[in-house]
């Protein structure tokens, strides 16, 4: 098992996906990102999933649980890059993720993170 | 002459095509030729009748049946090209039952009573080679049917840039699973390449929206969002809002607008644009 890099940026912690995700991988990720968070007391988290191919219901259900998960500590978490056969696949699924903040690219979910922690 | 060299009725017939071929020949192409009604010239029809002269010439004579199975493709390529062509099925295989006149005559002419019952068997033949170039044509249409309904699918599911970050789908004609899937993709293909936040799906030109419609557009919607734009429905006409009502049709916080150019102004004042009249700008 791989483990994803976790990189901080200012207020933000930006989590790249680069390889295939497997049911552990996402596990981990979401215990390595709440540590995070907490040492770092970053306000906001960008998952960029631009280079993944394949998202199952489970790995989309994390993301609503990594955002659920950051919010009860005081960050806002943006998925970024997804590919429009990843988007078509988790709308058949049924899976909206709700409470997932969504981003075309890294930039917009860049601006979208800083304007809306301007606002607080 | 053939009368004499006549075993069975097949070898027969195939000789009397063999000693007889040109009168055959050139009746048969002048016959076809008559029917194709100048869409086709002589020499085309004569080349192509030809080949299938000798064809036909040489099933009749061999018994494993390997020149059938030749001359069965070259029919079929004939029927395909006529299809296209847009002949009709009459006319199609109307060519390769003139055949059956043109022998007949022959036959008539040379005064050979064998010749009947061998003409009998080879009449059967030709008919069955008739249908197999019926079933040629017929799915050469299909074909054709179906690469039309493909291109009809390209062809109404244009992507449009209104403005910077600013996509439209201008939808025409009734949505369906499959053409719900071509636009949601082409539509979010391009939402990704031009990195556009807004995409403004205007169903003007939908006859009607029933349950089915309104979930494959409630999908597409979906998708974007989770792509990370946001999608507008416009162009509700007041009927179809009176049967999304009725139909108690939820589109949740979903934004619709009546016309495009409402829809146009929301995503503008959403990228934080806006529109300046007067000549002092």
């Amino acid at each position: 098992m791989r483990q994803i890099p976790i990189l901080k940026i200012g207020e933000l912690l930006l989590v790249s996906i680069q390889i295939d995700l497997q049911d552990q991988t996402v596990v981990a990720l979401q215990e390595d990102l709440a540590e995070e968070i907490v040492r770092t007391g970053a306000r906001g988290v960008i998952i960029d999933i631009s280079a993944v191919d394949i998202v199952d219901s489970f790995i989309g259900r994390m993301f609503s649980t990594i955002a659920a998960m950051s919010r009860l500590m005081d960050a806002e978490t943006v998925v970024v890059g997804m590919r429009p056969a990843v988007a078509i696949t988790l709308v058949e699924l049924g899976l909206s993720l709700d409470g997932v903040r969504t981003a075309l690219d890294l930039e917009q979910g860049m601006r979208l993170l800083e304007s809306s922690l301007g606002e607080r | 002459m053939s009368g004499e060299s006549g075993g069975t009725a097949e070898t027969h017939m195939s000789d009397l095509l063999r000693s007889r071929r040109d009168a055959v020949l050139g009746r048969w192409v002048e016959l076809v030729t008559e029917g194709t009604r100048g869409r086709i010239t002589e020499r085309e029809v004569r080349t192509e009748l030809t080949e299938l002269y000798d064809l036909v010439e040489r099933a009749l004579g061999d018994d494993d049946g390997t020149t059938g199975g030749e001359l069965r493709a070259a029919l079929g390529d004939i029927s395909r090209n006529r299809a296209r062509q847009g002949f009709s099925p009459t006319e199609t295989a109307t060519s390769v039952y003139a055949l059956k006149r043109a022998v007949h005559e022959q036959l008539k002419e040379s005064g050979d009573e064998r010749g009947h019952a061998g003409f009998i068997e080879f009449s059967a033949y030709i008919d069955e080679l008739g249908l197999a170039t019926f079933e040629a044509y017929a799915a050469a249409r299909e074909q054709v049917i179906s690469d039309q309904a493909e291109q009809l699918l390209e062809l109404s599911t244009p992507v449009v840039k209104l403005w910077d970050g600013i996509l439209a789908l201008p939808l025409v004609g009734t949505l369906d699973s499959a053409r719900t899937q071509v636009v949601m993709e082409t539509m979010l293909q391009t939402l990704a390449d031009t990195g556009s936040r807004y995409a403004v799906i205007d169903i003007t030109g939908v006859p009607a929206v029933d349950t089915e419609v309104a979930q494959h557009l409630l999908k597409t919607v979906m998708a974007a969002r989770l792509m990370g734009a946001e999608c507008v429905i416009s162009g509700i006409r007041p009927q179809i809002a009176y049967t999304i009502a009725a139909l108690g049709i939820e589109f949740g916080d979903i934004v619709t607008k009546a016309s495009l150019a409402d829809a146009l102004e929301h995503a503008l004042r959403g990228s934080g644009l806006r529109v300046v009249g007067g000549t002092d700008a």
